[in-house]
C-alpha cells in the first residue's frame, strides 16, 4: 500500500475517533443543558461531569492531530482549505475555545451557573455544524480558482440544501451517539433514574439520524454525481452500517447489552464513515486535491508514518492507563473516588 | 476592511500569539516547579511541599485549558492566514508539527491522571511519577514547536524552484543550525518566567496576609529556581548571540543598531537614531558586541552596510532586545539580592521593598518573554521563511481577516478576564491556612525556623 493511502487511512481514523469521543461530550453539553432547563438536572449531569473531567482535552487533541497530519501528508490542503475555510474555521476556533476554556473553568473553578450551561450546550451543537463545513467544501462546487487565487463561493454553501443537509445530519448524530453512551455510563454507574433518561433520549434521536443520512445521501446525488455513484457502488458498506443500526436499536429498546449497544453504535457510525470517505476517493478536495498529487513527497511520508508508529507505541499504553482508571473502574464510575 | 489582508493576517497572528505565549510558557515551567515541590515534599515528609504542590497544580490547570484552546487557536489559524506558507511548512518541517501533537497529547493524559490520583496511591512517590511524563511532554512539545520556528529562521532540508518542492529531507529540517540555540533560549526562559511568577505569587500572600512557614518554604524554592533558571537562561541569550553573528548576522546587527562592519564593535545600550542613521544619546559598552559575538574582543562583526536595506527588519527592535536583556538581569539580580538575605541571619528576606521587587519581577518575566518573542518574529521581517518567502507572499488573500481581528480579540479578552477571576475565587474561597488546617491539623503553624 502506498504511503499517501496509509496517511489517508490513518487520518480517516483520527477523524471518526474525533466524531466518536467529541459527540459523546458535545451532545452531553446539550443534554446538561436541557435537563437543567425541564428541572431534571438532578439525574444526570453528576454522571455526565464525572465522565467529561478526565477527558475533555484528549478530545480536543484527536481534533489537533487530524488537521496536523493532514496538512502534513497532504500540504496542498493546507493552501486550498486554508485559503476558503477562514470564517468557519475561526468561528469553529472560537466555539472550541470557549467550551474547553469554560468547562475547565466551572469544573475546577466555581459552581456552574445558567450562562455556563447555556454555552456549554449551545456550542455542543454549533461546533459540529461548523465543522461540518469542511467536508461539505470537499465535495467541490463552492470553491473558485481564478488565476491561482482560491475563493470560497459563500453564497453557493449558504443556499445550497447539501450544506444544510449536512449540519442537521452532524448533529442529530451528536445527539444519537452521545445518548447512546451515556445509556452505558449510567448502566455501569447503576444509575437507574440517569439510564431511564438517557436511554428515552437515545430511542428519540435514532430516527432522526437515520432521515438524515437518507437526506444527506438524496441532496448529494443532487450535488456530486460521482461522489454519489462511487457510494451507490459500496452500498454493502452502508447496508452494513443499516444492520449495525438495527441491532443497536434493538439492543437499546430492550433495556439490556448497553454496552454491546454503543459498540454496534460505532460500528455504524465507522462503516458510513469509511463508506463515504472510500467513495470520496481519490480526491481531498474535489477536484483540485487529490491523494496523490497533493501528498507530500515520499521522504516526509515515510517519516510522518515512523513517527505515528512510534507515538503510537507511546500513547496507546497511556490511553489504556487513562481508561483503566476512569472509564473501567466501577468505583470510579460509580462515583465513589 | 481596516488594512490589507496581510497585514492583518500579521496583526492576528501576532494577536493569537501574544496571548498564547504567555499560557504556553507556564505550561513549560509550572509542571516542573510542581514535580520538584512534590519530590521534595515526599523526601522530607513535609506535608508544606505537598500541599504546595497540590495548589499549584490546581491553579496550573486553568492555564492550561487557556493554553490548550489558545494553542488549537494558533495550529489552525496558521493555515488560514498563511496558506501558502503552510503548504511549504507541510511538505518540509510538518514532522516536528505532528510529534508536537503527540508530545502534548502524553502530556494531557498523564495530567488528567495526575490530577485526580492524588491520594489513589499507597505510596506518594508513584503519584509523583505521573508527573515526570507531564514534564517530559510539555518541555517537549516547546521543542518540537521551536524547532518549526528555528526552521523559518534557516530554512535547509530542501530545494524550492518556483512553488515545487524538491529533496526534501525531514531530519535536516528538524537540524537546522538555529534550533539549539532556540531551544535553549526558549526553554529556560519558560522555566525562569514560570518560577518568577510563582515566587512573585507567594511574596504577594505573605506581604498581603502573615507570612508562615508553608509561604517561607515556597518563597525560598521558587527563588532557588528562579535564581538557577536566570542563570541558565543568560547563558543560552549568549550562545543565541553567537548563533545570530554567525548565522544571521542581518537580525544581530539590527537588534544592536550595528551600521558599520568593524573590529572591537562597541555595544550600544538605548539611544536614539537621528536623520542620518547615527546613534545618538546611547551608552556604549566599548568592544562587548565582537565579545557578545564571537567571544574576542577584538572580532569582527558584519553591520548593517553590508545588506539590501529592503531585506532588513524594522530598528526599533534594538529597544526590545534591551529591554527583554535588562529584564533577565533584573530576575538574575533580585534572585541573588533574596538568597543572600536569606543566608545572612540578621537581614530579613521577608522585608517589605525586597518583597515588592520579588512582586514586580514575576510580570517583568512575562513581558521579558513577550519582548522576546517580537523581537523573533519581527527580527525576521520580511521573511517568514528566510531567503525563500516574504511575509506579504505566504498570507491569505481572503478579505474578512479584519473581522476576524476583532472576533479574536474579543475571545482572548473574554479568556483572560475570566480567567483570572477564576484563579481569584480559586485561591480565595480556599486560602492556603485553612486548608493546612484541614488537611493537616498536627503540624505546627507558628514560624518554628530557628
Amino acid at each position: 500500500m502506498s504511503y499517501e493511502m496509509t496517511g489517508i487511512i490513518v487520518l480517516w481514523l483520527f477523524l471518526y475517533g474525533y466524531l466518536i469521543v467529541a459527540s459523546v461530550d458535545f451532545g452531553a453539553g446539550f443534554f446538561a443543558y436541557y435537563a437543567k432547563q425541564t428541572k431534571k438536572d438532578h439525574l444526570i449531569n453528576q454522571l455526565i461531569s464525572r465522565y467529561l473531567s478526565p477527558v475533555w482535552e484528549v478530545t480536543n487533541v484527536f481534533f489537533v492531530f487530524f488537521f496536523v497530519g493532514l496538512i502534513g501528508f497532504f500540504p496542498d490542503t493546507a493552501y486550498y482549505y486554508g485559503q476558503t475555510l477562514l470564517i468557519p474555521g475561526s468561528i469553529a476556533i472560537v466555539l472550541i475555545a470557549i467550551r474547553g476554556s469554560f468547562y475547565a473553568f466551572e469544573n475546577y473553578g466555581s459552581k456552574r451557573s445558567n450562562v455556563y450551561m447555556f454555552l456549554y450546550g449551545a456550542t455542543g451543537l454549533l461546533i459540529p455544524a461548523a465543522l461540518s463545513t469542511a467536508l461539505t467544501i470537499s465535495e467541490g462546487g463552492f470553491i473558485q480558482e481564478i488565476n491561482g487565487d482560491v475563493r470560497l463561493l459563500t453564497g453557493e454553501l449558504i443556499t445550497s440544501p447539501y450544506s444544510w443537509s449536512v449540519v442537521l445530519l452532524a448533529i442529530v448524530s451528536v445527539l444519537y451517539i452521545s445518548s447512546s453512551f451515556l445509556a452505558f455510563y449510567a448502566n455501569r454507574a447503576n444509575d437507574g433514574q440517569a439510564l431511564g433518561l438517557v436511554r428515552k433520549y437515545a430511542l428519540f434521536w435514532s430516527f432522526p439520524t437515520i432521515i438524515a443520512s437518507l437526506t444527506t445521501f438524496i441532496a448529494l446525488s443532487q450535488h456530486n454525481m460521482e461522489h454519489f455513484q462511487n457510494m451507490i457502488d459500496l452500498w454493502w458498506v452502508f447496508g452494513l452500517s443499516v444492520g449495525c443500526f438495527s441491532i443497536a436499536m434493538w439492543l437499546i429498546y430492550q433495556g439490556k447489552r448497553y454496552g454491546l449497544a454503543f459498540v454496534f453504535v460505532m460500528f455504524q457510525f465507522f462503516f458510513a464513515f469509511f463508506g463515504y470517505g472510500a467513495g470520496h476517493m481519490p480526491y481531498l478536495l474535489y477536484p483540485y486535491v487529490t491523494v496523490h498529487q497533493g501528498a507530500a513527497h515520499e521522504a516526509m511520508g515515510l517519516a510522518l508514518v515512523i513517527a505515528f508508529i512510534l507515538g503510537l507505541l507511546l500513547l496507546i499504553p497511556s490511553l489504556f492507563m487513562l481508561m483503566k482508571m476512569f472509564l473501567f473502574d466501577a468505583d470510579y464510575v460509580k462515583g465513589k473516588k | 476592511m481596516l488594512a490589507d489582508s496581510v497585514t492583518m493576517s500579521r496583526a492576528l497572528t501576532s494577536l493569537t500569539l501574544g496571548f498564547h505565549i504567555i499560557f504556553a510558557t507556564i505550561g513549560v515551567g509550572v509542571p516542573l516547579m510542581i514535580s520538584i515541590a512534590e519530590f521534595i515534599g515526599i523526601k522530607k515528609g513535609d506535608p508544606h511541599y505537598i500541599l504546595l504542590a497540590r495548589r499549584w497544580t490546581r491553579g496550573f490547570v486553568i492555564t492550561v485549558a487557556i493554553g490548550v484552546v489558545t494553542g488549537t487557536a494558533i495550529g489552525l489559524q496558521l493555515s488560514l492566514l498563511w496558506p501558502s506558507f503552510m503548504q511549504i511548512a507541510g511538505n518540509v518541517i510538518s514532522l516536528p508539527l505532528f510529534m508536537e501533537t503527540f508530545a502534548f497529547f502524553f502530556e494531557a493524559i498523564f495530567l488528567g491522571a495526575y490530577l485526580y490520583t492524588w491520594d489513589r496511591f499507597s505510596k506518594p512517590i508513584y503519584h509523583w511519577l505521573l508527573s515526570i511524563p507531564v514534564i517530559i511532554g510539555s518541555t517537549m512539545s516547546a521543542v518540537f514547536i521551536t524547532t518549526v520556528n528555528a526552521f523559518m529562521n534557516a530554512p535547509q532540508g530542501f530545494e524550492l524552484n518556483g512553488r515545487t518542492i524538491t529533496s526534501i529531507d525531514p531530519i535536516a529540517a528538524i537540524l537546522n543550525p538555529a534550533a539549539p540555540a532556540k531551544i535553549f533560549h526558549v526553554v529556560s526562559s519558560a522555566y525562569l518566567a514560570s518560577a518568577a511568577i510563582l515566587a512573585a505569587i507567594t511574596a504577594f500572600n505573605i506581604i498581603k496576609k502573615k507570612s508562615n512557614p508553608y509561604y517561607k518554604k515556597a518563597l525560598k524554592l521558587s527563588m532557588s529556581a528562579t535564581l538557577i533558571f536566570a542563570l541558565l537562561t543568560a547563558i543560552a541569550g549568549d550562545v543565541s548571540a553567537k548563533y545570530l553573528a554567525e548565522h544571521q548576522p542581518e537580525k544581530l546587527a539590527s537588534y544592536e543598531w550595528h551600521f558599520d562592519t568593524e573590529t572591537g564593535a562597541d555595544l550600544i545600550l538605548f539611544g536614539t537614531l537621528n536623520d542620518q542613521n547615527e546613534v545618538e544619546n546611547a551608552i556604549r559598552l566599548p568592544k562587548f558586541l565582537s565579545f557578545l559575538s564571537f567571544g574576542d574582543f577584538n572580532s569582527e562583526v558584519t553591520g548593517l552596510e553590508e545588506f539590501d536595506e529592503a531585506l532588513l527588519p524594522p530598528l526599533w527592535i534594538h529597544y526590545l532586545f534591551d529591554g527583554m536583556v535588562i529584564l533577565g538581569m533584573y530576575a538574575l539580580g533580585i534572585s541573588m539580592l533574596y538568597l543572600i538575605f536569606l543566608r545572612i541571619r540578621k537581614w530579613n528576606e521577608e522585608n517589605k521593598l525586597l518583597l515588592w521587587l520579588i512582586v514586580l519581577n514575576g510580570p517583568l518575566a512575562m513581558i521579558a518573554i513577550e519582548f522576546g518573542w517580537i523581537l523573533a518574529e519581527v527580527g525576521r521581517q520580511p521573511w517568514i521563511l528566510r531567503g525563500y518567502m516574504k511575509v506579504a507572499e505566504a498570507a491569505t488573500t481572503s478579505p474578512h481577516v479584519g473581522w476576524m481581528f476583532f472576533l479574536f480579540l474579543a475571545l482572548y479578552i473574554a479568556l483572560g478576564v475570566i480567567g483570572v477571576s477564576v484563579l481569584r475565587k480559586l485561591f480565595r474561597n480556599n486560602p492556603v491556612e485553612l486548608e493546612l488546617e484541614q488537611r493537616y491539623p498536627h503540624i505546627p503553624k507558628k514560624d518554628d525556623f530557628s
